[in-house]
């Protein structure tokens, strides 16, 4: 509980100041809307909101869990063939000069203004960073443990394929990690991106609405449920990279818990 | 298991005009090297001249630019060589009995976890088999490479100086051990220690010059492990460190 202590603190601190410099200003509501008035249109929305952060929430784990799955299943197909490598991976890299926003409208317009086109559209952002990442780690394994392998494995048929599976694959599960944890960064900003250029649910198309009608408030208060989607997804992903790879020297960064002096 | 690990039939290797090279130099031209059957012979040299090139080469790592490497039954020794390194290569999610059985994993084999068990006695590490790598010391990662080594159970086993970031006292009784262990296997030991060769070596052969050549066979009396700081053995490393190229006063 100590732990929590501190950034409670902090939060509650900018909040008192956030409302002071509101009421000291007078600036108006449908400008920066004060703490309690974003805390009120939460008690008087909170069913909308809660609805609307459901479609999110489930575009953005359907879209992590596609597009974590296709970067895997790249970089391995990238590590295990160098045909593959040669052909898919300037493409691959290619693909990513193109704006997500730019294709946006094109994913909509080809899948609907449905739950797809969101998964699709969150899907294409994480999927560059895990495969890149993984990419990067299998690429990095330690060199005696492959000449190792390949001594242990002379001559005998599938040898390749087990020292990709057995030693390359979990010598990069830190690389992947971190592509994972990126990856549940910005896959908020897909699913957001997704609902503003067309869709009828959601909490980037309920924030768009609200900014329409001056509802700022109501806008804050969608914010504040995104980034805490965000967090949570992050923390939970972190906590099963490191389950994942509890002997790997800890660089993870966890918000809680850093230096208590 | 008593103090002998079974040894499958006893394989000596013969190198013929090999020629390597690394990055465009070449490392060793056209020169001749035969391992005799259950022997270890110790390869002596300075860092860089292309010690672990070579041994890269036997182990099928890295084809030669020309010449024949291959067992004295004349067939190639693909599948018959275990190989150690300077570094243990453990893999760090692996518990030291894992990393003894790798070899059956990735041939897609049942691991003999009985026998990596016993082999893990006879190294002197019994209760550490569920251990992680990094629970384990210099010492016993060094150990567990040793039975790793010993599992795969090959005529040839290539060692890459096995004992070299090592603190003085674990290296001499590992050193021991080690040659108490492979007897009977054709070991091609490298190492730039005069001491360690004269230690394990059933023959000592220097590597010296650019591109490099092997001297003589140099055969020290007596079985190892010996003694090196014995009055013959001291004599025989003066002479092996003027072979270096070391300016040898005393």
């Amino acid at each position: 509980m100590i732990r929590l202590a501190r950034p409670l603190a902090i939060a509650l601190g900018l909040l008192a100041i956030w409302e002071l410099v509101v009421r000291a200003t007078g600036v108006p509501h449908f400008i920066l809307p004060a703490p309690t008035r974003i805390a009120a249109a939460f008690a008087a929305r909170g069913d909308l909101l809660f609805e609307h952060a459901v479609t999110t929430l489930v575009e953005i784990l359907l879209g992590f869990v596609v597009g974590g799955g296709l970067g895997t299943l790249l970089a391995l197909t990238l590590a295990a063939s160098a045909t593959a490598r040669r052909w898919l991976l300037p493409l691959v890299i290619a693909s990513q000069a193109v704006p997500v926003f730019a294709i946006a409208p094109l994913l909509v317009l080809w899948l609907g203004y449905g739950l797809t086109s969101k998964i699709a559209m969150a899907a294409l952002v994480i999927f560059f960073p895990v495969a890149i990442a993984l990419h990067d780690g299998l690429k990095r394994t330690e060199p005696g443990w492959i000449d190792l392998a390949q001594t242990m494995t002379a001559g005998r048929r599938g040898g390749a394929a087990r020292i990709l599976f057995r030693i390359r694959l979990p010598a990069a599960l830190p690389a992947l990690g971190s592509g994972l944890r990126v990856a549940a960064g910005v896959a908020p900003i897909g699913a957001v991106i997704g609902e503003w250029v067309g869709s009828s649910a959601g909490l980037g198309y309920l924030m768009l609405h609200a900014n329409a009608r001056l509802q700022v408030d109501l806008m804050f208060a969608a914010l504040l449920v995104l980034a805490v989607m965000a967090t949570l997804l992050y923390l939970a992903v972190d906590r099963l990279v490191r389950r994942l790879v509890p002997w790997a020297p800890d660089a993870s960064t966890d918000l809680l818990s850093t230096e208590t002096g | 298991m008593q103090d002998r690990v079974a040894v499958a039939t006893p394989l000596g290797v013969r190198l013929r005009a090999l020629t390597l090279s690394y990055g465009g130099a070449a490392l060793i031209r056209e020169v001749d090297l035969d391992l005799a059957p259950g022997r270890i012979t110790c390869l002596l040299g300075p860092s860089g001249i292309g010690k672990s090139t070579l041994l890269k080469a036997i182990a099928g790592l890295l084809t030669p630019d020309a010449g024949r490497i291959e067992g004295d039954d004349g067939r190639p020794l693909a599948g018959r060589v275990a190989w150690m390194g300077q570094d243990a290569g453990l893999l760090p999610w692996s518990d030291a009995l894992g990393n003894v059985t790798l070899g059956s994993r990735l041939r897609g084999e049942p691991p003999d976890r009985e026998r990596a068990q016993a082999l893990l006695r006879l190294v002197g590490l019994a209760e550490a088999a569920a251990m992680l790598p990094a629970k384990l010391s210099g010492g016993m990662r060094q150990r567990v490479a040793l039975a790793r080594t010993l599992y795969e159970d090959k005529p040839v086993v290539l060692m890459d100086e096995p004992f070299a970031a090592l603190d003085a006292l674990t290296r001499h009784r590992l050193q021991a051990e080690a040659a108490r262990l492979l007897a009977g296997r054709a070991v091609l030991l490298v190492t730039h220690d005069p001491a360690e060769a004269l230690r394990l070596g059933h023959a000592v052969v220097v590597m010296r010059g650019a591109p490099a050549e092997f001297s003589q066979q140099l055969t020290p009396p007596g079985d190892p492990p010996r003694d090196p700081t014995e009055p013959a053995m001291a004599a025989l490393q003066r002479r092996l460190l003027a072979e270096l190229g070391a300016e040898v006063t005393a």
